[in-house]
């Protein structure tokens, strides 16, 4: 009986479209190491920055000293929106979108730089920034998951209000930060072991929140929200609970990447974090983490961020215009994108298919 | 043309998938003017020969001769331009466009890109009118239309590619009583211009009541061709259609039934949702396996989500080890010791891109976690060992769940709950998509579980499956138990006549 049972088992085929893994083996071939591959991808787009920097700017480029000096400004122009990257990681995995952060910047830096709130000291200042933005985007969160009001629309609609509830406060002026809240000011200004403080605050963001996502329950319980959210509501998990959750850390996000611009521009102004929301979108995009919901990776958010700014830097160094950075930067977005929806393996599939 | 010309004929007709001969020689003969009935069990093929004629499919082997001419169908528009069209149980009608647009969408009368308005709402006008449902606003949207006016718009889009013949798979699942009787005085009105209606239905009494003759399907086989619609004795039709061929290895039932004196594992008392079912009330023992069987639309999988919280009743009573359970949540009912593999596995049950470890543990990733943290290598030990318990097929819990075959995934979501230390199993189709020889092995799963004192409360829509499988076998029809009694005590006919027993001739017949 076991063997009629069993033989048809065993040569069952594959479901269509199922990628080819039994050739590759090993750690290296796993589906595991997928998104190590991919974020090497994204060093070599560094890297390459880097050669054509060397080859068009050698003055800079091939001295250590003025390159290490160019890659701190490059890094700390990227520490604000890395941080912002990453709240926004866990809210594309978990299945949606927050074009809110931009304006949510923009707001907290306004709330922690009024009069009122700079009476506190830097720490009250601190605390009413990661506030102020972890509501924000509890609201969000609460609009999305209990009202049912579709992502893009709860924070499309949160952008505009944010920022005009940040020029009510601010009375549409910038707030520049007391003498004696020098505090926040020197976070921009000074370094540990000859690293700036805003790179650390991104390093210790990102490493937080790398663990969180890959090796806690709420990051499992991420992964699983935009993965399938039905399988995840009937294997007992509290979506709704969740979502609003993924919303708050975003807020969060904003709430520390506003103290670093408020630090970097010693002011907080109702302008700041403009299109803050595309950097942080596209970032994600180039990272690997797909729209779609369910995959990821931290990392790649943060290099998806180095590699702009990088770009950025090198037009700047290059006296370059700034549209052509625009469309380069557009290529680059449609690039990663291609990259990912045509890996190898999927090219062997594609090849195959008759069309 | 006169009304007995034969306008199709399949001869001989083979349509394999992997691990499945889906259809394996269809006869068919279809004349103008005619209803004719496909008559067969679920997977006895009816639906992959109606995609066969619709283009979706291609057959294998065989012949298909249409109007005289040997024909093939390499895509929908194809057979579409042919004059064959189809109406899918769930209507394919965009819901966001008016009444009018729908009927001519594709093919809008139309001058240099700009579509006639004026003319598609006049000819729109005139095909419901011919249907007999001229009171159809054709500017009112699809999507606020009744289920019977919807069904009548597609039938409607199918007049205005001018179709010879009319595919109709199992229209009256989503009507109600009298909307039936209008269905049929449409179908009336269609056959009387020449028009040829292929009508597939697991009702017999609308069979007898609509069909001119019938062909019997099973196992992708034609096992009788041509019978009369209205003097085939219902035992014959029956009798053609059961008895299957495929050999089911079903695992012997335990030794000693399991106790039906001891207090229940699981008690529903008269369970409602209104609309869907009504009073139900079932009992399943520990170590006890319980089948559900009834057609699409008998309330069945609703029933299973309701008892695991993912719907809320209206009314009734669910009791697990004699507690009463909270309704409508689902975390209350796992915590309970309930745990469900839903119909749709792909869609409800699994993160395809997740490997097999991480799908396993998706309802109790918390309880290998220390303060929050997950802790990886503990949870592919535990799946490690469920995937030796249901010999998972390749042993790797690493791997990608959506690279496993059907049968295997099913394991994954079941072994999901084996983990947590699930008392109550509910199945809904356990074995759909899982092929022939890997469904023995399931089988062999579910009643392991079950000897190992778990609860199995089981959904499905093959007969012999609940059959062989079960101890129990409750039948549901249009939302009620209808029969309950131990699988020994049934038999293949017995069910199926109480499934398909029309509810017209007991209900609202005139």
């Amino acid at each position: 009986m076991t063997d009629i049972v069993k033989s048809p088992a065993e040569t069952a085929p594959e479901p269509a479209g199922a990628p080819t893994l039994d050739r590759r083996t090993g750690w290296w071939a796993d589906d595991a190491s997928e998104p190590v591959r991919r974020n090497l991808g994204l060093v070599v787009v560094l890297v390459a920055i880097w050669v054509v920097g060397a080859i068009t700017v050698p003055r800079i480029f091939l001295h250590a000293g003025q390159l290490w000096d160019n890659e701190l400004i490059v890094l700390q122009q990227s520490a604000a929106i890395g941080v912002i990257a990453i709240g926004m990681t866990f809210v594309i995995i978990g299945g949606g979108i927050d074009l809110s952060v931009g304006a949510l910047v923009a707001l907290t830096s306004v709330w922690c730089t009024t009069q009122a709130t700079q009476a506190y000291g830097p720490a009250g200042m601190v605390f009413a920034a990661l506030v102020v933005g972890t509501i924000a985007g509890l609201v969000n969160g609460f609009l999305i998951a209990y009202g049912r009001v579709v992502a893009f629309i709860a924070t499309l609609a949160m952008l505009v209000a944010a920022r005009g509830l940040a020029q009510l406060i601010s009375g549409k002026r910038t707030q520049r930060v007391n003498i004696e809240n020098v505090a926040i000011t020197n976070i921009a200004e000074n370094r540990i072991l000859g690293i700036p403080i805003l790179v650390w605050m991104l390093l210790v963001v990102g490493a937080i929140g790398w663990v969180v996502l890959n090796r806690t329950t709420f990051g499992r319980r991420t992964f699983a929200t935009g993965g399938n959210p039905e399988a995840a509501r009937l294997a007992g998990i509290n979506l709704r609970l969740h979502t609003m959750l993924l919303y708050g850390l975003s807020g969060l996000c904003c709430g520390i990447a506003a103290i670093m611009v408020v630090a970097q521009a010693t002011a907080g102004a109702p302008d700041h974090g403009d299109l803050y929301e595309l950097d942080a979108i596209a970032a994600c995009i180039i990272g690997g983490t797909a729209l779609a919901g369910g995959r990821g990776s931290i990392v790649g958010a943060i290099l998806g961020v180095f590699v702009f700014k990088g770009i950025t830097n090198l037009f700047i160094v290059n006296n370059l215009e700034q549209e052509y950075q625009l469309i380069v930067k557009g290529a680059i977005i449609v690039g990663a994108v291609l990259l990912q929806q045509f890996r190898v393996g999927s090219l062997r599939q594609f090849r195959k298919q008759p069309t | 043309m006169s009304e007995h010309d034969v306008v199709l004929t399949l001869t001989d007709v083979v349509k394999t998938f992997p691990g499945v001969r889906a259809l394996d020689g269809v006869q068919l003969e279809v004349r103008a003017g005619e209803v004719h009935c496909l008559l067969g069990q679920n997977g006895a093929g009816k639906s992959t020969l109606i995609k066969v004629l619709a283009g979706v499919h291609r057959p294998d082997e065989g012949e298909i001769v249409w109007l005289g001419q040997p024909a093939a169908f390499p895509n929908p528009q194809a057979a579409m331009k042919a004059g064959i069209a189809t109406i899918y149980q769930e209507l394919d009608l965009v819901d966001g466009l008016s009444v009018a647009d729908n009927i001519f969408l594709g093919h809008e009368p139309r001058s240099v890109g700009f579509v006639k308005r004026g003319q598609v709402r006049r000819q729109a006008r005139e095909i419901l009118a011919k249907l007999g449902h001229a009171e159809i606003p054709v500017r009112r949207e699809v999507g606020k239309l009744p289920a019977a006016a919807k069904q009548v718009v597609s039938m409607g889009r199918a007049l205005s590619r001018e179709a010879r013949l009319l595919i109709m798979d199992e229209p009256s699942a989503v009507l109600a009583h009298d909307e039936v009787a209008n269905l049929f005085r449409v179908i009336r009105g269609l056959t009387a211009q020449g028009i040829a209606v292929i009508y597939i239905s697991h009702r017999l009494d609308e069979i007898r009541d609509i069909g001119d003759r019938v062909t019997v399907l099973k196992d992708g086989r034609t096992t009788a061709a041509n019978l009369d619609a209205k003097t085939t004795p219902t035992q014959e039709l029956v009798s053609r259609m059961t008895g299957r061929n495929i050999e089911y290895v079903f695992p012997p039932r335990s030794e000693a039934p399991a106790s039906p004196e001891g207090a229940p594992l699981l008690a529903v008392d008269g369970l409602t949702r209104d609309g869907e079912f009504a009073d139900v009330s079932l009992n399943v023992h520990s170590g006890e396996i319980v089948g559900i069987t009834g057609l699409v639309g008998s309330g069945r999988s609703e029933l299973l989500e309701t008892i695991f919280g993912a719907r809320r009743p209206h009314a009734g009573q669910i009791t697990v080890d004699g507690r009463s359970l909270r309704a409508g949540s689902v975390p209350a009912a796992v915590k309970a010791g309930l745990g469900m593999a839903p119909e749709e596995r792909k869609s409800q049950a699994l993160v395809l891109g997740e490997p097999v470890y991480r799908n396993v543990t998706l309802a109790n990733f918390a309880h290998y976690a220390r303060a929050g943290f997950t802790d990886a290598a503990k949870e592919r030990r535990a799946a490690d060992d469920v995937a030796e318990r249901l010999d998972l097929r390749p042993r790797d819990v690493r791997r990608v769940v959506r690279t496993l075959s059907g049968g295997n995934q099913q394991k994954v979501v079941v072994g999901r709950w084996l983990l947590g230390g699930t008392k109550l199993l509910l199945l809904d189709e356990p074995t759909r998509g899982v092929d022939v020889g890997a469904r023995a092995e399931l089988y062999q799963v579910i009643r392991r579980l079950a000897d190992s004192g778990v609860g199995v409360l089981m959904v499905s829509s093959e007969v012999p499956e609940v059959l062989g499988l079960a101890d129990r076998v409750v039948v549901m029809r249009e939302g009620r138990v209808v029969r309950e009694a131990p699988a020994g005590s049934l038999d293949e006919e017995t069910v199926l006549d109480l499934v398909m027993a029309g509810s017209l001739l007991e209900g609202a017949q005139p």
